[in-house]
């Protein structure tokens, strides 16, 4: 049997750890290393098996199981996800530790070997683990070996540098924080005083008389809101031939006077 | 003859990957130039005779020929080379070898063998090296992606054909073995 120190121990920083004692103790800080270094239970399992230098055939059940038992104990408290599989194999050796330790019933002579379908995974297992390992080491691109290429640039990829000048930087800020906010909320204010009406009362008015002035036909209290509408309305009323708009020379009153019509135009106001 | 030589150099040297001879000849014949496949072929030989005393050569892997820098020159450049990723996991290797040697397969036929559960992580790195792809799904409950291993894989270790794989050592299990029962 090889001693412990020949076999191949994990690697921390590209060291061996030299130091890994016989009770296989690890400290609970070297599990994330001890983790990376073992692909999972299978592989853990067969270093276990070669560090005992025996073949896999010559498995120990009992042994094995103790010493992985061991090393998962840690897991379990570190990398729950990770060491689930590993608990999966622990079960599973613990299963077969308990089935070899029944009396063979020598009635059933052709009974399998309780270790069989576990030495035949680990077997498989030790197939593929050594096709990785030649698959690693065989030449591969970028690493062993490097094309030789020439390529032409991307084209389609091509970006036009841009030089920025602050000033055009500032100005562009400028036009951007100025731009009105189209994205703002805005309320709509309902018209509290109609056109239609005043087109209406206007028309009353000038039934009774003929000329009014302009400032007659709003109220104070109305505001910019009821000239607007009052203009409006004698703007709508001199379009359709209902009055004239008369200014006076010598103030700036201006009076609406009303124009004689057919009675069809009085019934289009109502 | 000399000119298709330099234009099957100029081919070769200016594509980012290996080239097929029949794509080869697709790009000569867009310049009117027919030529056979044979005739691309011999350029190719003509080609490798040229470089010889040079540290060019050219290789034949799974996607057609592809110009390297002959190997020997290899450490010089890896320095050079050595931002892009090229380590690979046990983990991820393992995986790989399972899907080269029994593809199609499924995540669930490489869990069984290497007794862990395939990160997702495994798997999508190596999709994205273009090392392997989904080829179909199993038709069973769930219906599992089965994956395979591409041409490009088989181009980045300078193989021609899956078969050049190193063999797949040989199961030592002998199903009439009589084991000796030991009891701890």
């Amino acid at each position: 049997m090889k001693s412990l120190k020949e076999t191949e121990l994990p690697l921390f920083k590209g060291n061996e750890i030299t130091e890994l004692p016989d009770d296989l103790f690890i400290p609970p800080d070297a599990l994330e290393i001890f983790l990376d270094d073992f692909s999972g239970p299978m592989d853990l399992l067969l270093y276990l098996i070669n560090k005992k230098d025996i073949d896999i055939l010559e498995l120990d059940v009992s042994e094995i199981t103790d010493q992985y038992i061991r090393y998962i104990d840690f897991m379990d408290v570190l990398k729950v996800e990770l060491a689930s599989d590993y608990m999966v194999m622990a079960a599973t050796l613990a299963h077969v530790k308990s089935r070899m330790l029944l009396p063979i019933d020598s009635e059933e002579e052709d009974e399998e070997d309780p270790r069989s379908a576990l030495i035949k995974r680990l077997q498989e297992y030790q197939r593929f683990r050594t096709a990785a390992e030649n698959l690693s080491i065989m030449p591969r691109i970028d690493r062993d070996f490097f094309p030789a290429q020439a390529s032409n640039p991307d084209f389609t990829n091509k970006e036009t540098k841009t030089h920025l000048v602050v000033d055009d930087l500032l100005n562009a800020y400028i036009d951007a924080a100025s731009r009105p906010r189209f994205g703002d909320d805005h309320i709509i204010d309902f018209e509290q005083l109609s056109t239609q009406e005043r087109i209406e009362i206007i028309l009353e008015i000038l039934s009774r008389r003929n000329i009014v002035q302009f400032f007659k036909t709003y109220k104070a209290s109305e505001g910019e809101q009821g000239v607007i509408v009052s203009l409006l309305a004698s703007l709508e009323l001199a379009k359709n031939g209902n009055l004239e708009i008369i200014q006076s020379d010598e103030s700036n009153q201006f009076y609406l006077k009303s124009i004689k019509k057919k009675a069809s135009t009085n019934e289009r106001a109502h | 003859m000399k000119e298709l030589i330099n234009s099957v150099e100029a081919i070769l040297f200016s594509s980012s990957r290996p080239m097929k001879l029949s794509e080869i000849r697709q790009l000569l014949s867009l310049q009117s130039i027919d030529v056979e496949l044979a005739d691309i072929k011999e350029s190719i030989n003509a080609l490798e005779d040229r470089f010889d005393n040079t540290s060019l050569c050219i290789l034949e892997v799974a996607s057609g020929y592809r110009l390297q820098i002959n190997s020997k020159h290899s450490d010089l450049l890896f320095p050079m080379w050595s931002e892009t990723n090229t380590r690979t996991s046990k983990a991820l290797m393992e995986t790989l070898a399972i899907i080269a040697y029994k593809q199609p397969v499924t995540r669930g036929d490489i869990e069984e063998i290497r007794g862990v559960s395939v990160s997702s992580q495994i798997i999508r790195s190596l999709l994205e090296k273009d090392w392997i792809k989904i080829n179909g799904y199993r038709e069973v409950p769930g219906r599992p992606a089965l994956y395979k291993t591409t041409n490009k894989f088989l181009d980045d270790l300078q193989l021609k054909s899956i078969n050049d794989l190193p063999i797949l050592p040989e199961s030592s299990y002998d199903q009439e073995e009589d084991y000796q029962i030991k009891i701890g």
